[in-house]
């Protein structure tokens, strides 16, 4: 899967989160923008998670604050 | 004072909760964070401004604190060993007491190996941090308790949490986890906040089948659940397969301290190998020695535990009827949480039934699961019927007062 197509599918996946209609750039926050409480969080990389079937660990999450990073992210793990 | 205006106050990320706290204690309630019991009478009575109040908020399950044999050890101890150790468990620390509470676990749980910390929170925060070490993964649930999200941020491993006894998140979860990688797996057996146990049966077994090791927190169930009081993990018939319990005298056992109990055959290292048992003063021996008196009595304690959860389900039947939220469907440990719609209200509420002679802890975030408030009540083995029944009216009005019940 290459990353437009990643990309494309964690659109999908923020869609029900995304309460406040965020417009989704790379650069959209998930604390600062999306306003994502902790429990959010968890509901939401666990989704991702299943679609991609991969681990997101809690330290690597730390690194993740906007969803250009997460897309990123997803890829790497995907490779992995 | 910072002098210097354009200097960064280290303070100012506490400003919300600061205000958040100024704007509850506006509304004119007691501050439920700051409650001082000037006496306590018994493991189920205290002084609290001036007044008898029945506690129903503290963890002395089985209402060992005042036990009369439990009282003469810590006193002989006293005598006998001074008021403390000065020194760490592997220095000057150990003295027989330490060693003779070590051998009182071991014949509780009927396990090899049992190393005493300063307190519970130490246990985990030593324990998980030092066993789970880069390139391993701990899996765990995501309502564990903080000394567990410590012990697991102060490792190097990565962390993977799952939705609240979610059996099949936890599997999902282990089986992506790469080949070769160390795993262990994080449970309780009672959830302090809700007061609801875990399916250990069946998690255990799952964690057993994708090669993790499993440790299980049983803090809250020592004493009174399980044929031998074991707790959770003996309750479901898997204690066996547990590789790590861990946990505290500051409940069932009505002293201080923490532990963990192992039969894995290398445990013996983590005397030397774990910070928060090396670094740090051991405990008082006026402690252990009250400690390993209780554990002992705790093994003969099947009255008391046969009556404390009479205690559990009579409360829960009784609040249940007045129309109260509660965190579980059925009384499933000694702890029943009462759902407040929100905090002001919460807060109003354990200040009213406060008047009316009765201690809860309140609980709010970020303790408590999913942002509630919650008003935990923990039963003792020491209260009587007739207590429960006062309570369960004290809850009557105070709840009608504020408004949560009709
Ligand atoms: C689940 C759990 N583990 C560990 C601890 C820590 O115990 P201690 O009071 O001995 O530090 C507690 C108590 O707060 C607890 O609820």
């Amino acid at each position: 899967m290459d990353r437009a197509q990643t990309d494309a599918r964690i659109r999908g996946i923020i869609e029900p989160f995304n309460k406040k209609g965020i417009e989704i750039s790379d650069g959209a926050t998930f604390a600062g923008d999306f306003e994502f409480d902790s429990l959010t969080v968890m509901d939401f990389v666990a989704a991702i998670e299943d679609e991609f079937d991969i681990i997101i660990s809690m330290n690597q999450q730390a690194e993740i604050e906007n969803f250009g990073q997460l897309v990123d992210a997803v890829c790497k793990l995907q490779r992995d | 004072m910072s002098e210097n205006a354009s200097q960064p106050d280290l303070f100012s990320k506490f400003d919300p909760l600061i205000q958040q706290r100024e704007a509850l204690l506006a509304s004119g309630v007691q501050d439920p964070f700051s409650l001082v019991m000037e006496k306590v009478l018994s493991p189920t009575r205290a002084l609290c401004n001036g007044r008898e109040t029945i506690l129903l908020g503290t963890y002395n399950y089985m209402g060992m604190t005042f036990d009369p044999d439990v009282i003469a050890a810590g006193k002989q101890a006293l005598d006998e060993f001074g008021s403390g150790t000065t020194g760490s468990r592997v220095l000057n620390g150990t003295y027989a007491g330490h060693r003779a509470v070590e051998e009182a676990l071991k014949e509780f749980y009927g396990m090899d190996h049992a190393m005493v910390f300063s307190t519970g929170y130490q246990a985990n925060l030593g324990i998980i941090s030092t066993i789970a070490g880069k390139g391993d993964y701990i899996v765990l649930d995501i309502d564990s308790h903080a000394s567990i999200w410590d012990g697991c941020k102060m490792g190097d491993a990565e962390v993977v949490p799952f939705r609240h006894n979610d059996i099949e998140a936890m599997e999902k979860r282990l089986k992506r986890i790469p080949e070769g990688a160390g795993k262990l797996v994080v449970l309780e057996g009672v959830y302090s906040m809700m007061g609801d146990i875990a399916p250990l049966k069946e998690m255990i077994a799952i964690a057993k089948a994708n090669g993790a090791m499993v440790l299980v927190d049983e803090a809250h169930s020592m004493g009174f659940i399980g044929p031998n009081g074991r707790g959770v993990a003996e309750d479901q018939g898997v204690l066996d397969q547990v590789d790590f319990v861990i946990g505290t005298f500051s409940k069932s056992v009505g002293t201080v301290g923490g532990f963990c109990v192992s039969n894995h055959p290398k445990f013996e290292i983590m005397r030397l190998v774990c910070r928060p048992y090396v670094f740090t003063a051991s405990l008082p021996p006026s402690v252990v020695a009250t400690a390993a008196t209780s554990i002992r009595k705790l093994m003969h304690g099947a009255n008391k535990r046969a009556h404390l959860w009479e205690n559990s389900r009579t409360l829960h039947a009784g609040l249940r009827a007045l129309g109260f939220q509660l965190g579980t469907e059925v009384p499933q440990s000694a702890i029943i949480a009462v759902i407040m719609p929100d905090l002001e209200r919460g807060a109003a509420m354990w200040e009213a039934l406060l008047h009316e002679g009765l201690y809860v802890n309140l609980a709010r975030p970020p303790a408590t699961p999913a942002g509630m408030t919650l008003l935990r009540c923990s039963l003792c083995a020491e209260h009587s019927a007739e207590q429960v029944r006062t309570i369960i009216g004290m809850f009557e009005r105070a709840g009608k007062a504020v408004g949560i019940i009709l």
